[in-house]
């Protein structure tokens, strides 16, 4: 049977793709596998994930163990050479279908500047909802509702140039918050960020979150990860662990070592604290709540 | 060493005024016609009344008149280079100073003040239209004017959007430069001594990491802008429509009629 996408027309489809936007987006990986034409080694090998509608999931590995083009997958920016994605069950290799998968699912890239393409604010956000071809009284709505969100509406008029390194990003929050996706990939989105910035923006990613958005988070900075709800890591193209985050933060210092990564502070102080009896042991969300009550 | 520092030309300043709300078509159009009518003043009360024209336009669009005397800073050295050649070159029997075999004649220091001052008079009244019109509200005009044009396969979108992404990365690019010329004198790098051959292969590891960088981040750019739903100007809407009304239709109209009058007073005076 034919999948609903190649039934509807084009407009119906963006609008369907905006009605699921409260409900997340599932992404799933079948035997994924990546290889760019004619290079000898595979990025990706024979990959199996699913990520469900509304999950925040980590996602990570050593540079070049090939997150950055799963991320890429998800997004239909590049196509499995074998296996396939599918996007809220759309599979991506099929034809047509690559603008309704970016209304699902939008990606922010480490660097800011390598992503905003207007000069001004509120054209940098207008540029996804013009490509989609929205109405002008839909655009600008949603300009501002994206512009509030992130705190950058008072500066709509301004040069792009004239913002900081963090509002920036911001600015690239919004402009593909304006497409109303259900998923939102961050590869190594706050990596450039200042400890403010990056707060702020980390802050601003658990509030798309609450609103039932999935989340994937390429970092390579663990206490970033402290917030999701499991944790995948890939080592030269292929998936080598996977679980819950909390379980992995609660490995031992040797382990999450010789994975490659560094125990987060607050990770080392919950155990301490939970040594000393003076937090209950469990809960997922200890580590968060630690974080929040210490203000780090 | 800051080279994005002080440098206006073709940047964008917000502001809300009538010259920013016109539509991009019809200061396109103001533009282009201004270029054709300076050119052909040649007397100083049309240069003066061009002079007075961009000075209202100026306080009209809430510029800093400042800020646009700034803009044409970097265009000076040609400026004062071209005059240099017409107060040497243009002939003339009423020899005022000579050095060596150049004479410089009365005519030739009055066609020199003439051509410096059109340049000048150019350069500022193009600058006030990127003061006053985003890079994109450009483009949409461009694009639009361009659009007869698709009809002969000319890629007036591609073209449009090419300048959009051009104006916006100039200051990107400058920053970039400035961090890559820091990192080279840091390193021991010279560009201030030696001959002019010197000092050009000097920059060459300037340029070199500036060219790897700018192919990265186009890449990166093309990506992103895919991922944004890009796909070509086919099936891509404005937020802001372009609308020709009537205040486009009377400043056109009043803008025209400006230019016939200087043309008279050029060739009466």
């Amino acid at each position: 049977m034919a999948p609903v996408s190649a039934m509807l027309p084009r407009w119906r489809l963006y609008s369907w793709s905006t009605n699921l936007m409260s409900l997340g987006t599932t992404l799933y990986l079948e035997g994924a596998e990546f290889q760019y034409q004619e290079a000898e080694k595979k990025i990706l090998k024979g990959i199996d994930l699913e990520i469900r509608a509304g999950e925040w999931i980590a996602l990570l590995g050593p540079n070049g163990s090939g997150k950055s083009t799963l991320l890429k997958l998800f997004n239909a920016l590049l196509l499995p050479s074998q296996g396939c994605c599918f996007i809220d069950g759309i599979n991506t290799k099929e034809t047509n279908v690559s603008e309704i998968i970016r209304s699902k699912v939008s990606i922010i890239f480490q660097n800011p500047e390598d992503q905003i393409v207007a000069s001004v604010v509120e054209e940098d956000t207008a540029f996804g909802p013009e490509n989609l071809g929205l109405p002008s009284p839909e655009i600008k709505k949603r300009v501002k509702e994206a512009l509030t969100e992130v705190g950058l509406w008072e500066m709509r008029k301004q040069p792009v140039s004239s913002l900081s390194g963090g509002q920036k990003q911001r600015l690239a929050l919004a402009g593909v918050l304006a497409i109303k996706p259900g998923a939102l990939l961050l590869d190594e989105a706050m990596s450039m960020l200042d400890p403010s910035s990056r707060k702020s923006f980390l802050d601003l990613i658990k509030r798309e979150h609450g609103y039932g958005r999935t989340i994937v988070q390429v970092t390579h900075r663990l206490e970033e990860i402290v917030d999701s709800d499991r944790t995948f890591i890939i080592t030269d193209g292929e998936l080598s662990w996977h679980g819950n985050t909390e379980t992995f933060l609660s490995m031992s210092d040797d382990s999450i070592k010789n994975m490659g990564f560094a125990k987060p502070p607050v990770a080392v102080l919950k155990e301490e604290l939970v040594k000393n009896g003076t937090v209950a042991m469990s809960t997922k969300s200890n580590i968060a709540d630690i974080r929040e009550k210490l203000c780090l | 060493m800051s080279l994005i520092k002080g440098v206006t030309l073709g940047q964008y300043m917000p502001a809300d005024s009538f010259i920013h709300k016109l539509d991009p078509r019809c200061k396109l159009f103001i533009t282009v016609l201004s270029m054709v009518a300076i050119f052909i003043s040649d007397n100083f009360l049309a240069l003066a009344m061009w002079a007075s024209l961009i000075l209202f336009l100026t306080k009209r669009s809430k510029i800093p008149v400042r800020a646009l005397m700034k803009s044409a800073k970097p265009i000076m050295i040609l400026i004062i280079f071209t005059s240099f050649l017409h107060v040497f070159f243009t002939g003339g029997d009423d020899i005022i100073f000579s050095i060596g075999p150049l004479k410089a004649s009365a005519a030739g220091i009055l066609m020199a003040i003439r051509i410096g001052l059109r340049l000048y008079l150019l350069v500022l009244f193009t600058a006030l239209l990127t003061f006053t019109t985003s890079p994109s509200e450009l483009s949409d005009g461009l694009e639009a004017v361009l659009g007869p044009l698709k009809r002969i396969g000319f890629p007036a979108h591609e073209v449009a959007m090419m300048m959009t992404i051009a104006l916006r990365f100039i200051p990107t690019l400058f920053e970039e430069t400035e961090r890559i010329i820091n990192a080279q004198v840091s390193r021991g790098a010279d560009f201030h001594s030696g001959g002019l051959v010197k000092r050009a292969k000097a920059y060459i590891p300037v340029l070199i990491p500036l060219f790897v960088l700018v192919f990265k981040r186009a890449d990166t750019l093309a990506f992103a802008m895919e991922a944004r739903c890009y796909r070509g100007g086919k099936g891509r809407v404005r937020m802001h429509p372009l609308n020709w009304g009537t205040t486009e239709t009377k400043t056109a109209i009043a803008f025209i009629i400006f230019v016939a009058t200087v043309i008279v007073l050029n060739r009466c005076a």
